[in-house]
């Protein structure tokens, strides 16, 4: 028993419970925060990553916990599903706790205190998501999840811009909390059992079960951050402390995704690829989108949350692309889709972790967040620009990391098109690959300017050039923490075939099929088959080593055959001797060319000085659109309906009465 | 596949494409030189040039990081690998699988990263300039080059550039309306990803205009020599993937030794020509304004994806 995945991960959920509880005792220690919880929160994570890979190769195991309500116990199950997803949960959430356990090390012990608590409670109760087998577990587990990370998400209440973000996050979160809460009413159709299983047997009408997929749709999606209940991401990810973020954005949405396949994928089951279109329509949206904005933003958390925003639109594209084939009965097809989303969605977690946690460093020594005020890290802070190098390439998707094998991934599952039976559907799905093509790019494009600009060139404002107090490297256990999530990209990224077996092993048990033979024959360690080696191949290894052996016998043979001598200048000045490092180019400047060619989708506000101004200013503001059109309305006609009934509050005791005397009167004419 | 031929194959094509690519510069400037009514530089001027520049001393910004330092090499290294990839003499080549064509735009997007990297690296105006202009050509340039591959890819059911050219040098003449949209496409490509006229121009160094010199402003001696025939490589491979997709006949198989003489005169001459009309291109064409790139290359990008719904529509 002890050694079955099942018991071993709830061991863990309890065990981050137990770290969560015990900071509590101690009071004002904030060693034990320190030195003992934080990594014996990562050691639990590592346990669990264990714990899951087991749990993908074997049958689904479940148990029921004698706690709950009366008659209303909590099932717990662990499937190769759930099993994937502990994995992530574990192995991302390894590394930054131990990132963590320095990050925090500064902060008064009180603080600190709560901060663990919170920290790994957020922590169990994504493990809880994960393992529930009951609905009812399920939206406590959800729900603590909510509760936890808002408080994470307030640290710093203090401000009232990091309060106001916080309350729209709980906002959104509890919209799409309603929304799953209705899709499992719908699912459940009044039998009174909340069990899986028994959302599973249920036989839905088609209409009931269109209305069921929508409902978990916009449920998980408001969680996830798709379009257009993405705007918490961007307000709440940069108002967390950076682990926090890095939790939120790497984990967090990915239990979303999980809660996504889990209802669609097996709950409601019978997929129909209307569906599918319905998904590939809105991650077509969320990715352009969210790269688009990612392109304006100068604040590097703000930037980062917009490419989460991006990234989900491009697990959504996968996911969606999956419902199509597996509904027109191409499950072999549909499995390799559901595959580049699940790749991309542990590629994501480990990237934009690391990324997180980079932009937590810098935070951290400098005390910026603001692009346009950083310049020349990379001599202050050489670690951490390598390891940030690492994360700016994988979710560029550049080979040999792992963002391109799920990208690739993806663009080998739309070329399946061929074989759908439907015109339309055949030729638009090419054009969602075109739109991943396009996102990809515009990806590289975002971060060149946040690597170009932070990393590399000056230090952009007199001020920071003498670095800031404590400006140095990040600290040794923030960089073992990054240095784990970078290793991940690399195995990730190196060794696919691994991951694609192992994901294999999650289609088969959702949809009862897998891959071809063809492609399981074909993936050895070396290669990544997804179809038939004669379709398609990929052997990131052979590409690293050729790639950096040609790199290497490059620089011998210029060596041996030339020199390598090299004297020191002043950088080339092309005749204007006044520059100053104020002149490089800012982060607004470098996506000025995309607001010049997108300029319709943003919204603007641009100040430009006349030519007779004394004092010549240029401000520029970019904001999103779907604060305008859509919440802004909806929060107006909110505050309207609410001045509405508050004329109902007269604040005297006898309109009150009478209140109760016309209720009365109403239930007993309508009652009898 | 995985035989000693085939690797001889592999090694010899490597080595050649490396060797052979500022040939193909020398001659596209020759061709220029002509169709403007000067007299004509020698066709080996990039070997002197190359030559010349590995023998100087590197200068460096003081405040250079590792990466402007490593730039170079990776973009060499990025390229050579690509010429390993794309099918230049022959089919079947031991190392084609490890990559394919999705693989093969990702290798060129690794060099327009690191390149740009470089470019801010110093933290001049001027390589802020550069990069943020590459990278807008960029955007529009690979999403426009993965479409016109998936239009190939589409035909002949594999991304494996090798089964690509396999098949379509192996089928009957006939006129796929797919692949013409294609060939526009990634001709405009061509000429926005290897910075030449309309897009850039290589032989400017005027800061409203310049785009590649801007990025390469900083490097000297054997840095830029490397870049420069990183450059050279990066033509010399575009136009090999356009003849491969768009004009097949005559690749050999690897490991098939009769066939490689025929091979080498078919390229040579395919190359020869492609060369020719890229000098006419670029003498009969102006330069388009900066913002007017974005269209440019939209109007690419539209066009390979026209091409691809073609190929649904009409099966071919």
């Amino acid at each position: 028993m002890a050694s079955s995945p099942l018991a071993g991960s709830l061991l863990v959920a309890v065990g981050w419970l137990a770290v969560a509880v015990l900071g509590l005792v101690p009071t004002n220690n904030a060693f034990f925060a320190r030195r003992i919880a934080f990594p014996l929160g990562a050691a639990a994570g590592v346990a669990l990553a264990a714990f899951g890979l087991q749990a993908v190769w074997l049958p689904p195991q479940i148990l029921t916990l004698p706690l709950g309500l009366p008659d209303l116990p909590f099932h717990l199950r662990v499937d190769p599903l759930a099993g994937f997803f502990l994995m992530l949960l574990g192995s991302v959430s390894a590394g930054i706790s131990v990132y963590a356990a320095g990050y925090f090390g500064n902060e008064p012990s009180g603080r600190l205190t709560l901060i663990s608590l919170q920290y790994h409670v957020f922590l169990a109760s994504m493990a809880f998501v994960l393992l529930a087998d009951d609905a009812y577990l399920f939206m406590v587990a959800w729900e603590t999840m909510a509760l936890s990370s808002y408080f994470l998400v307030i640290t710093d209440h203090q401000q009232p811009a990091i309060r106001s973000a916080g309350f729209l996050y709980l906002l959104i979160a509890h919209l799409g909390a309603i929304a799953i809460l209705l899709c499992f009413g719908v699912l459940h159709g009044g039998r009174g059992d909340y069990t899986f299983d028994a959302l599973r047997a249920a036989q839905l009408q088609p209409a009931w079960a269109t209305v069921a997929f929508l409902l978990a749709f916009f449920g998980f999606g408001a969680k996830a951050g798709m379009l257009p209940l993405h705007a918490w991401l961007p307000e709440a990810h940069p108002a967390a402390p950076s682990p926090v973020s890095a939790l939120m954005s790497g984990i967090m949405l990915k239990t979303a995704i999980y809660g996504m396949v889990r209802v669609i994928f097996d709950l409601i089951g019978n997929l129909r690829w209307e569906w599918g279109m319905v998904v590939l329509t809105v991650g077509a949206a969320t990715t352009l989108f969210g790269v688009l904005y990612a392109l304006m933003q100068h604040d590097l958390k703000r930037l980062l949350a917009y490419h989460s925003v991006e990234n989900i639109g491009i697990i959504l594209l996968g996911l969606g692309m999956s419902m199509v084939f597996i509904g027109f009965g191409h499950a072999a097809a549909g499995v390799l889709a559901l595959i580049a989303a699940l790749y991309h969605t542990l590629n994501h977690a480990v990237f934009k972790g690391l990324l997180f946690l980079g932009a937590g460093s810098i935070l951290h020594a400098t005390g910026l967040r603001n692009l346009n005020d950083m310049g020349g890290l990379i001599r202050g802070m050489p670690r951490t620009a390598f390891y940030f190098l690492i994360g700016a390439l994988a979710i560029s998707a550049l080979p040999p990391l792992n963002g391109f094998v799920s990208e690739w991934l993806t663009f080998q599952a739309a070329l399946q098109a061929t074989i759908l039976q439907h015109g339309v559907v055949r030729s638009l799905l090419p054009l969602f690959a075109a739109t991943l093509a396009l996102a990809g790019a515009l990806t590289a494009m975002c971060f060149v300017k946040v690597y170009g600009i932070a990393f590399l060139g000056q230090a952009r404002e007199p001020a920071h050039r003498t670095p800031v107090p404590h400006a140095g490297d990040a600290g040794r256990m923030e960089r073992y923490g990054m240095a784990w999530l970078a290793a991940g990209c690399f195995v990730l990224g190196l060794f696919p075939s691994s991951f694609l077996l192992m994901l294999n092993r999650v289609g088969v048990s959702l949809t009862g099929q897998g891959l071809s033979e063809e492609a399981l024959a074909g993936s050895g360690w070396l290669w990544l088959v997804p179809t038939s080696a004669g379709q398609a191949s990929y052997s990131p290894v052979i590409f690293l080593v050729v790639i950096a052996a040609a790199t290497l016998l490059t620089f011998l043979l210029v060596r041996r055959f030339y020199h390598g001598r090299v004297r020191f200048a002043a950088p080339w000045d092309c005749g204007y001797p006044e520059q100053t490092s104020r002149m490089q180019d800012t982060a607004d400047a470098f996506g000025q060319p995309i607001r010049h060619v997108f300029g319709p989708l943003y919204r603007m506000d641009r100040r430009l000085p006349g030519p007779e101004d004394a004092e010549p200013r240029y401000s520029l503001k970019v904001e999103d659109r779907h604060w305008y059109w859509l919440y802004l309305p909806v929060a107006r006609a909110a505050e309207f309906v609410s001045s509405k009934i508050a004329l109902l509050q007269q604040g005297r005791i006898s309109i009150y009465l009478l209140y109760s005397f016309i209720t009365l009167i109403a239930l007993l004419v309508f009652v009898r | 596949m995985n035989s000693v031929p085939g690797i001889a194959f592999q090694i010899l094509q490597s080595v050649f494409v490396v060797l052979a690519a500022p040939l193909l510069t020398g001659w596209v400037n020759q061709c220029r030189a002509w169709l403007q009514n000067r007299s004509a530089p020698s066709i080996l001027l990039p070997y002197f040039t190359l030559a010349k520049l590995f023998h100087k001393d590197a200068v460096f910004a003081r405040d250079a990081s590792p990466i402007f330092r490593w730039t170079p090499y990776i973009l060499f290294g990025c390229m050579w690998l690509a010429a390993g990839i794309v099918p230049v003499l022959a089919t079947g080549l031991p190392f084609a699988p490890a990559a394919d064509i999705i693989a093969l735009v990702g290798v060129f997007a690794l060099a327009r990263m690191f390149s740009a990297l470089a470019a801010m690296d110093v933290g001049t105006s001027f390589g802020g300039l550069g990069a943020r202009r590459e990278m807008l050509i960029g955007f529009l340039a690979e999403p426009a080059m993965l479409m016109t591959l998936f239009t190939a890819a589409f035909i002949s059911g594999s991304t494996q550039l090798t089964t690509i050219v396999d098949t379509l040098a192996h089928r009957e003449f006939a006129l796929y309306p797919s692949l013409a949209f294609a060939a526009v496409a990634f001709l405009m490509v061509l000429l926005a990803e290897n910075a030449r006229i309309p897009i850039d121009n290589p032989t400017t160094h005027l800061e409203l205009t310049m785009v590649h010199e801007a990025l390469i402003l900083e490097y000297s001696a054997r840095h830029l020599a490397l870049i420069e025939w990183a450059v050279a490589i990066k033509l010399f491979a575009y136009m090999t993937i356009g003849i491969a997709l768009f004009l097949p006949w005559g690749i050999a198989d690897a490991g098939d030794w009769s066939a490689l003489p025929y091979a080498f005169a078919a390229l040579a001459g395919k190359l020869a020509l492609a060369g020719a009309g890229l000098a006419l291109i670029e003498a009969l064409l102006a330069k388009l304004r900066l913002f007017l790139a974005p269209e440019f290359l939209s109007t690419a990008f539209l066009l390979a994806v026209l091409g691809m719904l073609t190929h649904f529509l009409v099966k071919g």
